[in-house]
């Protein structure tokens, strides 16, 4: 009975994995569709479907935007993020466990919650400008994923090896440098990551503050899928997916994948 | 500031831009949101509840997004329980195949997931052309803009964050507990039902919180997979500010969509810490 418990879970995460990758294969398949309505390519492969990406309306400026409020969100949100674990882990700091709480709790938000508390705000005191508007509503996506995973990092991280550098002839600034940083690089890393593709990915926060000039990439696919869907989007779609994989190879050198799977919870 | 020690300065200081930035764009906008759902026209005002409670259409909307995630939320814990054991055993190539088939699909955008669905669901999708295929069918159902399309696609989006907080509690369970269970003389089911449940219930705890409360804020899934028939809390709060501009209504809906997400972590946090689910 006890094998058949163990095959029976065998089989079902073999079948769970190939359920859940089912869909990204599609749209690779999708993208090299030779006709229009997405066959998969039974009579040959064609690459016409990225060379229609340059054309289609407003693609180039989207991309460009989530990349730049996806960088510049994850970039402040590491600086800020990692400081504030760094207070809330070493004790020093009154109701720490609350203060840590209170960082990670917007990754409880819905999303679209989120977006239209921000929108309202946003009206009420007359801040009107879509770009930086959109770069600080990203700065509450990225700062709990940076908080949550910095903190977890830290609370593994021991302290005393600071001292014991110090006490073996480092300066501060060695003892951070070669002590302190090597240990909590790998987090880093993860914390960098996951902020990254939450901002990047983001729709339902984006969509309450963006105008006609300001589309994140996620905003202008929903409108495309909309509009018309044909084998150009697989084809955004599948570039989108190789660059998520290029992202978590990097990640998977430098950490390893057991590691993300245990912090990403 | 002069009674501070140098450590607890120096806290402050570190927490101080996060302390004010979770303030000013998080805590602030949601008190404000909370108040413009208590505004009428002139002054405080339960209108905008009354019209979400009162009538059966918003009634039907927030029993379609409690129906979605309780179905999502059961489905994704039948896959990834017994998937979780099989994943926390494997060695080797097959665990880093396993656990990188979960975190792709966790790191790819929704929209493209959803997109991918619609793909594949539709009349001449594949789906139905493996049904035709396998003879199970002899013309295509319709599968796209159904609520099975949408469970699917939700249970497709959301499966990792059952799998993942089970997996890491089975990869950490001492394997020796079964086995001392047996020796002790209970039985396969009995030892699986008074050691392996209990061990593994903040994992199970975790991930039925998490599954819930993202599946009933999911947007952009029933957006692509359903839509416009099956109205959600998201799409009317979503409908309320992009198209009608009903800021005090879509406040209300987003109240209750938040209360219910805060409800399932805060009861779910509480049961993890009780006696029983203890480690």
């Amino acid at each position: 009975m006890k094998t058949a418990a163990l095959i029976l879970s065998a089989v079902l995460a073999v079948a769970a994995c190939v359920f859940l990758l089912a869909p990204l294969v599609v749209v690779v398949l999708a993208s090299f569709s030779p006709t229009p309505v997405f066959d998969l390519p039974t009579t040959g492969a064609s690459l016409r479907w990225y060379g229609r990406i340059a054309n289609l309306e407003g693609f180039w400026p989207a991309l460009g935007l989530s990349i730049e409020v996806a960088a510049v969100s994850t970039a402040l949100a590491l600086v800020v993020g990692t400081l504030a674990a760094i207070a809330a882990v070493r004790g020093a700091l009154p109701y720490a466990d609350a203060f840590a709480a209170l960082l990670v709790s917007p990754l409880m938000m819905p999303g679209l919650v989120l977006g239209i508390a921000l929108l309202q705000y946003f009206r009420a005191v007359g801040f009107d400008a879509p770009l930086a508007g959109l770069l600080v509503a990203h700065l509450i996506v990225t700062l709990p994923y940076v908080a949550r995973t910095m903190i977890a990092g830290l609370s593994r991280f021991d302290f005393t090896l600071i001292d014991a550098a110090l006490t073996l002839g480092c300066t501060w600034r060695q003892a951070i440098f070669k002590v302190m940083v090597p240990a909590l690089a790998p987090s880093f890393l993860i914390a960098g990551l996951f902020a990254f593709l939450a901002s990047f990915d983001n729709y339902p926060v984006s969509i309450f503050l963006t105008d006609v000039r300001t589309k994140t990439l996620p905003i202008k696919m929903l409108q495309y899928i909309e509009e018309a869907p044909d084998p150009t989007i697989a084809a955004v779609s599948s570039l989108i997916l190789l660059g998520t994989i290029v992202l978590l190879i990097i990640a998977d050198r430098a950490v390893g994948l057991s590691r993300m799977a245990g912090t990403s919870d | 500031m002069a009674g501070l020690t140098r450590e607890r300065r120096t806290a402050y200081l570190l927490g101080l831009p996060a302390a004010l930035i979770t303030a000013a764009l998080f805590l602030v906008p949601l008190a404000l949101l909370f108040a413009v759902s208590f505004t009428g026209a002139d002054g405080f005002s339960l209108s905008a509840y009354a019209r979400l409670f009162g009538s059966e259409h918003y009634l039907w909307v927030i029993g379609n997004s409690l129906q979605l995630a309780l179905i999502t939320t059961l489905v994704t814990l039948v896959i990834a329980y017994p998937a979780s054991f099989a994943i926390a055993r494997a060695k080797g190539v097959w665990r880093s195949l396993l656990l990188g088939s979960l975190l792709l699909p966790l790191a790819a955008s929704v929209i493209v997931k959803a997109f991918a669905w619609t793909i594949l669901l539709r009349s001449t999708g594949i789906v139905n052309n493996t049904l035709i295929a396998l003879g199970l069918i002899h013309e295509p159902i319709r599968m796209i803009f159904t609520e099975t399309a949408l469970v699917i696609g939700a249970v497709n989006v959301f499966l990792p964050f059952m799998i993942l907080p089970i997996f890491a509690v089975v990869a950490q369970m001492d394997e020796r507990l079964t086995e001392a269970a047996a020796t002790l003389g209970a039985g396969p089911v009995a030892a699986f039902w008074r050691v392996t449940v209990p061990v593994t219930l903040p994992g199970v705890i975790a991930g039925i919180a998490l599954v819930f409360s993202l599946t009933v804020s999911a947007y952009v899934v029933p957006t692509l997979l359903i839509g416009e028939r099956y109205p959600t809390l998201p799409s009317t709060i979503a409908k309320a500010y992009l198209l009608t501009n009903e800021g005090s209504f879509g406040a209300a809906a987003g109240v209750v969509l938040l209360t219910i997400a805060l409800a399932v972590v805060i009861v779910s946090s509480r049961l993890g810490k009780a006696p029983g689910a203890a480690r």
